[in-house]
């Protein structure tokens, strides 16, 4: 196990060392300058000039890039270029908005989807598979920014349930914010439950088929017996594999859905930042992402070991 | 699939209701403005973001002078100011009780400093050059400030009112940025970064009496729709700009709201570049004017909002010429031009526009305009900061579609073949400078129209539309502007109807 986690450490790093030269790379060629952006086009060049020293863009990018590495190193952000504030707490501010939503938006896209699909296989052939399945296609089909003006203009415009967007802050209390995290939570759960649905009903039909499950209804277990005890458990690993690929697609997800809410999360963050050149910005957003899918990754490794003890014993 | 759908519409509804009653029923003196763009800090003199000055210019800062809402110099901070015989000393007067924000009595020392700070060698003012007529601060006293001009500069009085000319305190210059200390009627309360900022009135204000909004809030919205769901949905009460003029009509049949239409200082042009072939050539630039159609243009892109121009110079303006008869729309005319030029069949070109409405839309309606008159042009949409760099700074372009948003920014043509136009005519060197130091103004407003008359005569650009302004108020909203001369969204005169 030790030894597991270790590769895992080093993979980590790797992965993060690796995203992290090729977002400075296509940062260094992508053609703006944070200067130049910051002071508009009334400005004279003497003054864009003296904005590039004042924020250290006039340095070589070798040292630039060894200067961030040395501070992610150490834990140092850096200033945000546009905002002139310590990057990690504009980041710090966001993830507050952003982690809860996608995993809102998760355990929404879970319930739905072990629920649609074990209800699927187990009616498999019946009306109610096909209406899962043709609720599944169609959720796929959809994209979630279109779902979200949907919801929009059916809960609050038509109805004026919620608010079209924005977010009050957690300091407005728990209900209004979650209130507020609803709709957008759902936009992008739709899809995903979607498709996880289909992976569900699939791998429960195929384990269905298995001899074991014949062998467990021949000692006297109901069809709901068998399905929850020895199905479910086995019909998990394809599942948690998709899961975990799922998570990184939220995460990219929440860039959309919260523009489309309007909401000040990272996704929101690093939208403003590619536009106005904050690449500061950029950069520490992407190598954020980066290491939390890793880290998604890993906890999805750790899951295997946990629902199929073949695997611990093989490491 | 009925059943679990009803389930989720009532525990929705169960949650949505928990919220309901925050909202207040009491008489309202709070407003919520909705803004299209969130600026990056909120300190106006060292960054050019238009989307500070909506904010924080008139309501939290103050600069000397204000403009109002038909273009004409008022009071801001400065209660008078006199300007003598040779045009080169102005002198403010300041009002007997200003205070920052900050508890701290304003002086003229503070004018001094403020504006030092702006002209240092190390500032980075956006606007540094609206400083360089002048040549000396002085402070008499703490309500005067005499300032020496090089020479009398027409348009002084106006760039006062700028923001980047905001009269800040030096104990708050860091934190300006994030908590900006001013002296204006409202002061900043507080800043959630991606959502919202929030003033609020300020009784210490030498006119509190008269502000009725206790507070107001500026909600960002960047997408155009979400900004349409938002006023209907009761969010937001006022969108002073709103990034989607399609949605207008359906505003206007809606009598929980006001649409209102005013102008803007943004000239839209089609920017030619003239130092590369083939817009080098006189004849080629005409026929671009000759293929433009620019009421089908303002129909086609801006949904009929949008007043066509025949030069760079706003319609709304006193000294303003009306040109748009010198290219008419003219097919024949235009490819007898262009084969005149040496196309007779034509030239492929391409145009650059940025993300802006106008430009998007404008390119595809310019590119079908162009094609009747045998020029290809291939749309090539590149975002601002690429636009900056590729079209602004190293001029590799052949068109672009831009608004020139600066009041008086028709010295732009002066900047020469390092400006991005690529454009210089000596004659129009030197009427500027007459205008510059033309300080009589029915001289000024003749100048200004032989102005006119010479970029469009040369046809530097295809010169197209003035920029609406587009704004969408609740109904029971009052005292907003109709115009914007100046970037700013002042507030203070702002209540909401049946209000004591």
């Amino acid at each position: 196990m030790a030894f597991f986690l270790l590769r895992r450490f080093g993979t980590l790093i790797g992965t993060l060392l690796a995203a992290s030269l090729v977002v400075f790379l296509v940062l260094e060629v992508l053609p703006g300058d944070p200067a130049q952006v910051m002071l508009g086009v009334d400005a004279e060049p003497s003054t864009v000039e003296a904005l590039r020293r004042k924020l250290g863009l006039d340095r070589p990018p070798v040292e630039r890039y060894l200067a961030w590495i040395a501070g992610l190193a150490t834990g140092d952000l850096g200033i945000s270029y546009t905002y002139s504030v310590p990057v990690s707490e504009l980041i710090a501010e966001r993830l507050v908005l952003t982690i809860p939503l996608a995993l809102i938006a998760m355990a929404m896209t879970v319930a739905i989807a072990l629920g649609l699909g074990l209800y699927a296989a187990s009616h498999h052939g019946k009306p109610g598979d096909w209406g899962v399945m043709a609720f599944g296609q169609l959720g796929i089909a959809i994209p979630n920014f279109w779902f979200a003006i949907l919801l929009i203009l059916y809960f609050s415009v038509h109805l004026g349930w919620f608010s079209a967007g924005g977010f009050p802050g957690w300091s407005a209390g728990i209900l209004p914010a979650l209130q507020s995290l609803l709709l957008p939570a759902i936009s992008l759960a739709i899809v995903q439950a979607a498709i996880l649905a289909r992976v569900t009903r699939s791998a429960v039909l195929e384990v269905l088929r298995e001899d074991f499950v014949r062998t467990a209804r021949a000692k006297g277990l109901s069809r709901r017996q068998a399905l929850w005890r020895h199905v479910l458990r086995n019909a998990l690993i394809p599942v948690v594999t998709i899961m975990g690929l799922q998570f990184a697609n939220l995460l990219t997800g929440t860039i959309i859905i919260e523009n489309v809410f309007y909401l000040p999360g990272v996704g929101r963050l690093v939208f403003q930042a590619i536009s106005q050149r904050d690449l500061i910005v950029v950069k520490d957003v992407v190598v954020l992402i980066a290491a939390l899918v890793v880290v998604v990754n890993f906890l999805v490794d750790v899951l295997y070991a946990v629902i199929d003890p073949r695997l611990r014993t093989q490491r | 699939m009925r059943l679990p759908l009803a389930m989720a519409t009532i525990g929705l509804a169960a949650l949505a209701g928990t919220a309901a009653p925050s909202l207040p029923a009491a008489a309202k003196d709070r407003v919520v403005v909705g803004m299209q763009a969130e600026p990056p800090v909120l300190d106006p003199t060292i960054n050019a973001a238009a989307a500070i000055d909506s904010i924080v210019s008139g309501n939290i800062f103050e600069s000397l002078t204000l403009i109002d809402d038909r273009g004409g110099v008022v009071p801001g901070l400065a209660d008078s100011w006199t300007v003598s015989a040779d045009g080169r000393v102005v002198t403010f007067r300041l009002p007997e009780k200003v205070t920052f924000h900050n508890g701290r009595a304003l002086t003229s020392e503070d004018v001094r400093l403020a504006f030092a700070r702006a002209m240092a060698p190390d500032s980075v003012n956006a606007s540094k050059k609206i400083f360089q007529p002048i040549e000396a601060v002085e402070t008499p006293d703490p309500r005067t400030v005499v300032v020496r001009l090089k020479q009398p500069t027409s348009i002084f009085l106006f760039s006062m009112a700028a923001g980047d000319a905001a009269i800040t305190a030096t104990e708050t210059v860091e934190q300006n940025r994030t908590r900006p200390v001013g002296s204006g009627p409202f002061r900043f309360k507080e800043w959630v970064k991606g959502d919202r900022v929030v003033i609020e009135r300020y009784p210490g204000h030498r006119h509190a009496d008269r502000i009725r909004m206790r507070e107001a809030v500026f909600k960002f919205i960047p997408d155009a729709s979400a900004q349409v769901a938002a006023l209907l949905a009761g969010d937001v009460d006022a969108f002073p700009v709103i990034g989607a003029p399609e949605s207008l009509a359906r505003f206007q049949r809606d009598p929980r709201f006001k649409v209102v239409i005013g102008t803007t200082e943004g000239e839209v042009i089609l920017a030619l570049n003239n130092a590369r072939k083939p817009f080098d050539d006189i004849r080629v630039r005409r026929a671009v004017n000759h293929a433009l159609d620019r009421k089908a243009l303002v129909d086609g892109a801006m949904f009929g909002y949008g007043t066509p121009i025949g030069s760079h110079f706003p319609p709304h303006h006193p000294a303003y010429v009306d040109l748009t008869g010198r290219y008419p729309h003219d097919i024949a005319r235009a490819k007898a031009l262009l084969a005149e030029a040496g196309f007779p069949n034509g030239f492929e070109t391409t145009v650059k526009p940025p993300p802006f409405t106008y430009a998007r839309r404008g390119a595809e309606v310019i590119a079908a305009q162009l094609a009747q008159a045998g020029i290809k042009v291939r749309i090539e949409p590149i975002e601002w900061a690429q636009w900056l760099d590729i079209v602004y700074k190293q001029r590799n372009y052949d068109m672009t579609i831009v608004a020139h948003t600066s009041p008086y920014d028709m010295d732009n043509y002066v900047r020469g073949p390092n400006y991005y136009y690529g454009y210089r005519n000596q004659e129009l060197d030197a009427l500027m400078k007459r205008i510059d130091a033309e300080v009589d103004a029915s001289r000024l407003h003749a100048l200004y129209g032989d102005a006119q008359r010479m970029i469009a005569e040369d046809a530097v650009h295809g010169f197209l539309f003035q920029l609406a302004k587009t704004g969408v108020y609740a109904a029971g909203l009052r005292g907003y502007g109709q115009n914007e001369p100046i970037v700013q969204t002042e507030l203070w005169q702002w209540s909401w109807a049946g209000q004591p």
